[in-house]
């Protein structure tokens, strides 16, 4: 089996707390340049997923592959979008301040980022029309504006493959529709993104690729043969009678 | 009075050694404390302190010499034992780490009570240098003990400075910070020592019971006044500095006004005067911003009420201030006003009782109906 | 002994008690620092009332107190309500400010109050004897075990009479609210008796020492045990036994008692975080041990159970394989295969290269799965 060719290769992951496992013997593989969603209901360990990838909780059994080599040789290599509730957001800081610190990583130990860096930041806030906001205190940022910063941060890390979790999660529609040019910008350039995503409603309107999860992998690959009511009904169970009705194929864009 | 305090700076020993060990010692709590505010550890500071002092009576009891360098050291290490073990127990059990940090704190300064009552009945205690950690007494500072303090104090900004962008990092967002490659269990560890070093070198000013005070309210106080990280890390040490200079001063000029307390009531006043009076965030000035937007608002519906029966056969009626009670609910003085201050910003204009809106008025009323 | 020991002994006992049982509240709620705030900020109250009152076991300081002690709670929720500063810090900024006042007054008329520091940081407990309780001419015994009895009657009464509520705040005070338990009544109700029981255990064993003794017991107990009630029992258990140890400690070092009462809940805690039969850590990591080992054989069971009948069945149940992918250490791969073979979860294929599903395993495997 060739993996090299894949963004990411997941093997036999096992995550447990306590004893009490989240993610059983999961595997996955993304190849280079899709959109990918991973949906699943509440407690699905969807978002352990993503944080067991990037090394943020350990693993109790299994493999991950960046682009064929596992994830600490590859770190440049990967970009990370954190839940916005993850951080507080009254922290002493500006929107351009917070893209800055996207670009530590490649500053190094104890230089600081300087001029290129600053060009680079501002740069990445106008992709997703943040550049006005640049002085702006976080705090004063709305829930959308605050997740147009966390992507802008994952921009300028110019990565090849994008992690973010649940990124469309309480944001206003123009940043919804901003994240979606975005991750299409993203896909034209030869990315892979990765999403945790809880709409159902519009997975196949945004992505490619779907994984459907619920503590083990239920079944992935392109949304219009993933995207099934048989599917879906196992990974949510009977909650989701209401869906039937809007399986449609993936409307092409 | 100034002017003899420029005296006694230049001539008086006890006095230039006060101020300029406070000042150092200030600065270096400030700043270390910028940071706990933010991690939202404030409280560590209060449990590191009082682990401290068994370390401290230990280092006397068994070196039998009140060398400050040894003091201290063992001040740090009894603290960063302290640190372990509340780490060890969030780590390990389902308690939280506010009741790691009471047991802790209160456990290590019960021992550490225990130790300095029983040195206190050895026949050979110098126990007047001990008694001086409890509530802090400058005025005993030697000028040994600033060097001592100021250099391992320089040391830990010397590390915080040139780790500057790593502790920033891991302050605000440790998980980014960990798939970037940085090692954010290590820089948590080694901020947790800068800081048990910064509480261990205060000791002797403000003492062990309350030098937790003089991480957090600097801290606390410099958010308030602004809103980018460095300045406020800086403003943070320069209250520090501050007011241990300023407290450390007074109570060494007045007799029984313990170093400590002074320096925390002091250091009360500046946090209730920023929390009250801060530009942008001061409860003062947002409760004029929210009465300004009520008002705000209310002249806004007044326009757009005006502009809707601009021009039309009714509008001699509903351009009274009686009208408006009708229409709008307002009652008549709550009414007046309002019209009253959309007269004074030139919203409208008011002649016999009856309103008229001004050009910026109807500008106005406009965005707000496209709005 | 002397009557007098024994009576020391007793209010020790009687004082660790209430402390214990209120603290059990704190302890559930993550609270533990709020003890820590209430019992330094209490000091204000005491000493300011002390300037009337002369005795430390009176009812206007007690309510004096109290007062300060609830102040200081609904203080800090002010301080936090501005979202102005986050929780911990608004602790920190509060009592220490109220006990500095506190400290700053007992310097300055130390003439006056019969208080000096080390009453406020150790209590003196071996004087409680000496303070009585007259009744027309009758001894009754000291007035601070009547003081702590009444407090302890006060405790009980309480938790007796909203038990229901209570364990319905602590665990869940949304649904608290929504049957109609005001978990804002429960809440200050408890902070009063949190206050009261600190200013009664005040004379005994101090501000600080009262950390040690609300939290250490409450937190052993808890850690042996999940049953509110067990818990409520366990706990002042605890701190009656630390408080008699305690006072024998401190006799034979001839050393502060209250400290040793205080080190000696810290010993307690230790000795059950390490030994505690459940949730102890040697106990914890024995059956960490041993459940990694059985996980372990689980997921292999999963694994094999997930790749059956699937084309590439044939690698993924290869031994070298599941070494290869699982990422274990070889022994601890070993280990695992022998412990699934010994209870005939899996057996070998003749070329003894691949492991096969037994029914068994298949059943525990999708068990597994299933939940």
């Amino acid at each position: 089996m060739d993996t090299s060719r894949n963004a990411l290769e997941i093997m036999d992951l096992t995550v447990a707390y306590h004893n009490k496992p989240v993610l059983w013997d999961v595997d996955l593989s993304v190849p280079e340049g899709i959109l990918l969603a991973i949906v699943g209901p509440n407690g699905a360990g969807k978002s352990t997923l993503i944080k067991a990838v990037l090394g943020l909780v350990p693993a109790a059994a299994g493999q991950v592959l960046v682009y064929g080599k596992p994830y600490p040789e590859q770190r440049p290599l990967v970009a990370y979008v954190p839940q916005r509730g993850s951080v507080d957001w009254d922290f002493p800081t500006n929107a351009l301040d917070v893209v800055m610190m996207g670009l530590y990583g490649k500053v190094g130990w104890i230089r600081r980022p300087g001029k290129n860096e600053r060009k680079l930041a501002l740069d990445s806030l106008h992709k997703v029309s943040m550049a006005d906001f640049a002085d702006r205190q976080i705090s004063q940022l709305s829930g959308g504006q605050q997740q147009r910063v966390f992507l802008a941060r994952a921009l300028v890390q110019d990565a090849s493959l994008y992690l973010m979790d649940e990124p469309f999660a309480g944001v206003d529609a123009t940043t919804e529709r901003a994240i979606i040019d975005l991750l299409r910008e993203l896909r034209s350039a030869g990315k892979t993104v990765i999403v945790v995503h809880h709409d159902l409603q519009t997975v196949t309107q945004y992505f490619d690729w779907m994984m459907l999860l619920n503590v083990r992998r239920i079944t992935s690959g392109p949304v219009e043969q993933v995207f099934t009511e048989e599917n879906l009904h196992r990974a949510y169970g009977g909650k989701i009678a209401f869906l039937s009705s809007s399986s449609s194929p993936p409307a092409e864009e | 009075m100034l002017s003899s305090f420029i005296f006694d700076f230049f001539f008086d020993y006890t006095f230039r050694t006060v101020a300029l060990g406070s000042l150092v010692l200030g600065f270096v709590s400030g700043t270390l404390g910028a940071f706990a505010v933010l991690r939202q550890q404030s409280l560590l500071g209060d449990a590191v302190s009082h682990a401290a002092l068994p370390g401290l009576v230990l280092a006397f009891l068994i070196s039998g010499s009140r060398e400050p360098a040894v003091l201290l050291a063992g001040a740090i290490a009894a603290g960063g034992l302290g640190m372990l073990y509340v780490t060890m127990i969030t780590r390990h059990t389902f308690l939280k780490q506010d009741t790691a940090l009471g047991i802790v704190l209160a456990v290590f300064f019960g021992f550490g009570m225990v130790l300095l009552t029983y040195v206190q009945r050895l026949p050979t205690a110098g126990k007047a240098g001990l008694d001086a950690f409890l509530f802090g007494q400058a005025a005993t500072m030697l000028v040994q003990d600033v060097v001592v303090m100021a250099s391992l104090g320089a040391g830990a900004l010397g590390i915080l400075v040139m780790l500057w962008k790593e502790m920033k990092l891991i302050t605000f967002d440790p998980h980014f910070a960990s798939t970037m490659g940085f090692p954010t269990r290590t820089l948590d560890v080694l901020l947790i020592i800068l800081t048990v070093v910064a509480v261990v070198v205060g000791l002797q000013m403000v003492g062990v019971v309350l030098m937790s005070a003089m991480l957090v309210a600097p801290g606390a106080a410099a958010r308030q006044w602004t809103d980018r990280f460095n300045k406020m890390v800086l403003v943070s040490g320069l209250i520090g500095a501050g007011v241990g200079v300023t407290g450390s001063v007074i109570s060494s000029r007045v007799a029984r006004l313990p170093t400590g307390p002074t320096i925390v009531v002091i250091l009360s006043g500046v946090v209730m005067f920023s929390l009250l009076f801060a530009p942008g965030r001061g409860i003062h000035f947002r409760t004029r911003i929210r009465k300004k937007q009520r008002w705000q608002f209310a002249a806004e519906t007044l326009a757009v009420h005006l502009l809707n029966h601009e021009g039309s056969p009714e509008e001699a009626t509903e351009n009274s201030l009686t009208a408006l009670e009708r229409h709008l609910g307002w009652d008549l003085i709550f009414a007046q006003r309002v019209a009253r201050w959309a007269v004074v910003n030139n919203l409208v204009s008011q002649t016999d009782g009856s309103l008229r809106l001004t050009s910026l008025g109807r500008e106005t009323a406009k965005k707000v109906m496209v709005r | 002994m002397t009557p007098e020991q024994i009576e020391i002994i007793l209010i020790a006992v009687v004082v660790a008690g209430n402390c214990a049982l209120v603290g059990t509240f704190l302890v559930l709620r993550k609270m533990a620092m709020v003890s820590d705030a209430i019992a330094h900020s209490i000091l204000f109250g005491i000493v300011v009332m002390f300037f009337y009152t002369r005795s430390l076991a009176s009812l206007p300081i007690i309510a004096a107190a109290t007062l300060t002690g609830v102040f200081t709670v609904v203080m800090v929720e002010g301080l936090v309500k501005t979202r102005l500063v986050k929780e911990d810090a608004a602790i920190g900024i509060v009592f220490p400010a109220l006990f500095s006042i506190g400290v700053i007054l007992i310097n300055r008329y130390a003439a006056t109050v019969h208080l000096d520091t080390d009453v406020v940081l150790l209590g003196e407990l071996a004087f409680t004897p000496f303070d009585r309780l007259m009744i027309a001419g009758h001894d009754m015994g000291p007035r601070a075990l009547w003081l702590a009895g009444m407090v302890g009657i006060a405790n009980l009464t309480f938790i007796a009479l909203f038990f229901k509520e209570l364990k319905l705040v602590i665990f869940d005070a949304g649904l608290a609210a929504s049957l109609g338990f005001s978990p804002l009544v429960v809440h200050y109700g408890l902070m009063s008796l949190v206050s009261v029981t600190a200013v009664s255990s005040f004379e005994a064993v101090g501000s600080i020492l009262v950390v040690a003794l609300m939290i250490a017991p409450p937190a052993s107990a808890y850690l042996l045990t999940d049953r509110l009630g067990l818990m409520l029992i366990l706990g002042p258990a605890i701190g009656g036994i630390s408080a008699v140890a305690g006072y024998f400690m401190a006799f034979i070092l001839d050393a502060s008692i209250a400290g040793s009462m205080a080190s000696v809940t810290g010993i307690f805690f230790t000795a059950v975080l390490f030994f505690a039969p459940q949730r102890g850590l040697v106990s914890l990591m024995r059956r960490r041990r041993r459940q990694r080992l059985q996980f372990a054989g689980e997921m292999l069971l999963v694994h094999l159970s997930r790749h059956l009948g699937q084309p590439e069945e044939m690698e993924e149940s290869s031994i070298e394989h599941i070494g290869r992918h699982l990422r274990w250490e070889e022994n601890f791969g070993k280990r695992v295969i022998s412990h699934l073979l010994h209870q005939s979860l899996v057996r070998l294929n003749a070329q003894k290269d691949r492991l096969l599903l037994t029914e068994r395993g298949k059943t525990l495997a999708e068990e597994r799965l299933g939940n």
